[in-house]
């Protein structure tokens, strides 16, 4: 555990990557084999179940510390985190543990199934051995969410680095679900297996905003255009009667996706193709909300698969008949790709694999036309893409263009504010927005209608923290009220009826675009004019391809 | 019923009996000072009362004003009212002020911590009825380590960084916790250097405190030469062009706000040092209970939090607005500025 929590401690004192690369390399080389496996599985999400509720937790802790209850929950407001408010309130012992991570984590499996007091116990006497980082470590295990700015993928690179297994590889051998107490480090991580380079994908090529006006990218003829989806990008991998989806993140999300295994003998083997994930019911493209039901999920359920059916958008064929073709032009690429997509949908029907339309025009005015239909297709704007260039590496400028809508905006009014967590965690940057209403008594009220922490200068958030703390109305738990005072001008890409919603309206990535101190609160838009701004929906076709 | 002996006006805390004032935050008359923070010695007063070795920081800070000096335990008596200074330990020259009138004894803090630096004379309990406490710190997750392991883990750090070749820049307030590192900095290690406030405050203090050596950092400075040594700088200066210059760098703070991961990461500092020049928890309450004071008055910090555990405790506890911990040198400060304002 000493060991570990070290690994912690640096990971946790650096912003730079390379350095969190190199300790947990070291670390790698360093631990033994079966803490390797669980420092693995714990940075890659795959704790075992909680074994005690935080409730007992908090509880413990402050029976522990000799504070009150209401002193720690106070605390812990204002630490913004549980472990580490749990770590720093109990007095130090001068007790000391050997025990390694293993055997901790063996523990907790174990601590599950006993009795309160005999998890109470367990507690006491771990919280009372520890030192501050150690405790702090072991109740991070307890509780979860071990965010601590380290990625699958940073972990995946310090792997290979350790092992001199390639990062691709290793990232396939880490996925599904394996048992972190059964297995070992040999089998896992070591081990050669033929089929470690079956799943291998392609770098994403990314495209950069549009920087200037539409009509510097030349002659209209030499370019595509079709829609940006708004779902999540991905590379599918039909090889060996196997297939593999990655994310953008490169990520492998095979699981999550069981509906495309369908496509496995109808798509060749030697085909990869880059789509777009998105919910997809009724003849109808689905928002990004919709998806989100099935991004977080670990196990996906038949109701959600039901629910939450999804489909692949397709963009773009990197490998065909085996051959890696990234170097052919766009065009080119697209022929191949609509050729596949016509022979596999005629002879089946329902594939969960659609066309994404590439858009021929005569002229820029006409695609920017096409642009403003984007919020009613639900797509996010438009992509594009230089007909004859090649499938780039990574994000480069030049061939590959975005042209997003421009945010949705309306200016609401400061209400609440929480404190943030993490690096803003004692600042109050979490801020909830109001717009004006007619109450039944014709009375104007404002209504809570979205939630933004992000769009402000840490200059500007210090201003508004200061400013909070000095206008405070009431307090609720974390949560403040505070006097309706200034008017901020909200941006969001996408907005929807809903009912899970006060306003009766969901917005879509909410965030601050700036600070109007030119503003009054009676300034402020209303319900209503935020209710104008949904588009009404059109179905979308599948199979009209207009290039 | 007669005024209280010490009360909290719009101008600062003040003594009717005598017409003076404590740490007042608008120009008065009269005032007695306890420290040289610009939140505690501001700017504009006729006249100023504060401890000798205050008195040339806060002509530093403040040019020619018209101050005078008294020693610990010196007791002076404006109006039938007796006041002395007596060590706070928070900073170089810090007092708290007893008043007694009529047998009835206040004690203000100021800041203050119960941990010896071996600079700041050490904090003295003072008897008292009430007492006007800070409580920066109010709150149980605060513990400090003793301030040997604290330096040595600075001083072990910088060797660190001198084998990767780096410069290490370390971050204080440029009065008290700049000293306060300066005095126990290893100059074993290597070369220590400071940014101008830092240097120039150093200076003044040189009389009265052995310091190691200092190199001051001007537009002559070769930032090769300061690889592998160390800079002392204030906070204000992270970020900016004058330490982007100095790469290949690792940033470290020294503050008791490094006991929040959070803190650290927002301020985008490589290494926290928890090292405070207030009181922690226990060290607020070990205090509060040796004075033998019944009513407690919490000025800034964590005050609603803090006084009402003291209720619980049993104290007559409440909180007073203060402008103390708003403005300290507001740039230099403002971790703790933007905390002290709840």
């Amino acid at each position: 555990m000493k060991k570990f929590a070290s690994l912690i401690k640096t990971l946790d004192s650096t912003t730079k990557t390379n350095t969190k690369v190199s300790a947990l390399a070291a670390y790698f080389v360093d631990a033994n084999d079966e803490d390797k496996v669980w420092t693995i599985a714990i940075l890659s999400h795959r704790r075992p179940p909680r074994p005690v509720n935080t409730t007992l937790l908090r509880q413990w802790a402050s029976e522990l510390s000799k504070i009150p209850m209401w002193l720690f929950e106070e605390s812990y407001h204002i630490v913004g985190d549980l472990a580490e408010t749990i770590a720093l309130v109990i007095p130090f012992a001068a007790k000391e543990t050997d025990k390694s991570l293993t055997q901790f984590l063996n523990e907790m499996i174990l601590l599950k199934k006993k009795s309160e007091e005999d998890k109470k116990a367990y507690l006491f006497e771990n919280w009372e051995s520890l030192d501050y980082y150690e405790r702090f470590v072991f109740t991070k295990l307890i509780t979860g969410g071990f965010r601590i700015g380290v990625s699958q993928k940073l972990m995946t690179k310090a792997l290979s680095k350790a092992t001199g297994i390639n990062e691709d590889i290793l990232a396939y051998k880490l996925m599904g679900n394996w048992d972190p107490s059964a297995i070992t480090f040999q089998k896992l991580v070591l081990e050669e297996n033929k089929s470690d380079y079956l799943s291998k994908p392609y770098p994403f090529y990314l495209a950069y905003a549009i920087e200037n006006e539409v009509e510097d990218l030349g002659d209209v003829n030499e370019w595509s255009a079709e829609h940006k989806w708004d779902g999540i990008r991905s590379q599918t991998i039909f090889r060996n009667d196997e297939f593999f989806v990655w994310s953008r993140g490169e990520e492998l999300v095979t699981d999550k996706y069981p509906e495309f295994e369908t496509l496995i003998g109808i798509i060749p083997n030697g085909t990869v193709i880059d789509a777009e994930i998105l919910p997809f019911t009724e003849n109808t493209i689905g928002t990004f909300n919709d998806l989100q039901s099935r991004i977080g999920r670990k196990t996906v359920t038949k109701s959600l698969l039901k629910k939450v059916p999804v489909i692949l958008k397709a963009y773009d064929l990197l490998e065909w008949e085996g051959k890696d073709i990234r170097q052919l032009p766009f065009v080119e690429r697209r022929k191949l790709l609509e050729k596949l997509f016509r022979k596999v949908t005629s002879n089946n029907e329902n594939l969960p694999l659609h066309l994404s339309e590439t858009i021929s025009f005569d002229n820029w005015e006409a695609v920017a036309e096409e642009r403003e239909k984007s919020r009613e297709l639900h797509s996010e704007g438009l992509m594009l893409k230089r007909k004859n260039s090649p499938y780039q590496v990574g994000r480069k400028k030049g061939d590959w263009w975005k042209w997003k809508v421009d945010p949705l905006t309306i200016d609401a009014v400061l209400t609440y504010a929480m404190r943030g967590h993490g690096r803003r965690s004692n600042l109050f940057t979490d801020y909830t927005f109001a717009l004006w209403n007619e109450n039944e008594d014709g009375k104007k009220e404002l209504v809570t209608f979205a939630k933004a922490y992000s769009g402000l200068t840490d200059a500007e958030f210090r201003k508004v923290d200061a400013w909070i703390k000095k206008n405070t109305l009431e307090r609720y738990g974390p949560v403040r009220s505070v006097t309706p005072e200034h008017v901020f001008e909200i941006a969001f890409e996408g907005i929807a009826l809903s009912k899970r919603h006060k306003s009766g309206i969901a917005t879509r990535f909410p965030r601050i675009l700036r600070w109007r101190k030119d503003k009054k609160i009676d300034e402020a838009n209303t319900l209503a004019d935020l209710k104008a701004l949904i588009p009404t929906i059109k179905k979308v076709a599948n199979e009209n391809v207009k290039s | 019923m007669n005024n209280p002996l010490l009360e909290f006006t719009e101008k600062g805390i003040y003594c009717s009996e005598a017409k003076v004032y404590l740490d007042p935050w608008k120009p008065v008359e009269k005032a007695i000072i306890t420290h040289g923070h610009a939140d505690h010695s501001r700017w504009g007063h006729k006249k100023y009362i504060t401890h000798h070795t205050n008195v040339p920081i806060i002509k530093h800070r403040l040019g020619d004003i018209n101050v005078s000096g008294v020693k610990w335990n010196e007791t002076f008596t404006i109006n039938n009212v007796k006041f002395s200074l007596h060590p706070a330990g928070h900073i170089i020259g810090s007092s708290q002020v007893r008043v007694e009138h009529k047998g009835e004894v206040w004690v203000f803090t100021g800041d203050y911590k119960t941990e010896d630096d071996g600079i700041s004379t050490s904090y003295e309990i003072v008897k008292c009825d009430t007492f006007i406490t800070e409580c920066t710190f109010g709150l149980p997750a605060f513990k400090w380590t003793p301030q040997q392991e604290v330096m040595d883990s600075i001083n072990n750090w910088w060797l660190e960084n001198q084998a990767e070749g780096k410069t290490s820049i370390l971050f204080g307030y440029s009065l008290g916790k700049a000293q306060r590192l300066l005095k126990y900095l290893n100059p074993e290690i290597g070369k220590i250097y400071t940014h101008g406030a830092i240097e120039k405050m150093t200076e003044v203090l040189r009389p009265i405190v052995d310091f190691p050596e200092t190199t001051l950092i001007t537009r002559e400075t070769q930032k090769k030469e300061l690889l592998g040594n160390i800079v002392l700088a204030p906070p204000s200066a992270h970020g900016s062009t004058w330490i982007r210059k100095m790469v290949p760098y690792v940033t470290g703070s020294a503050s008791g706000w490094m006991t929040f991961r959070g803190a650290r990461r927002r301020r985008a500092i490589d290494k926290g040092f928890v090292l405070s020049d207030h009181c922690d928890w226990t060290g607020l309450l070990d205090s509060i209970n040796a004075t033998g004071a019944e009513k407690i008055i919490c000025t800034h910090g964590y005050t609603d939090i803090f006084s009402k555990y003291l209720r619980e405790q049993g104290y007559d506890a409440r909180t007073e607005e203060t402008q103390y911990g708003e403005d300290e040198t507001a740039s230099e400060n403002e971790v703790e500025l933007v905390q002290s304002k709840q």
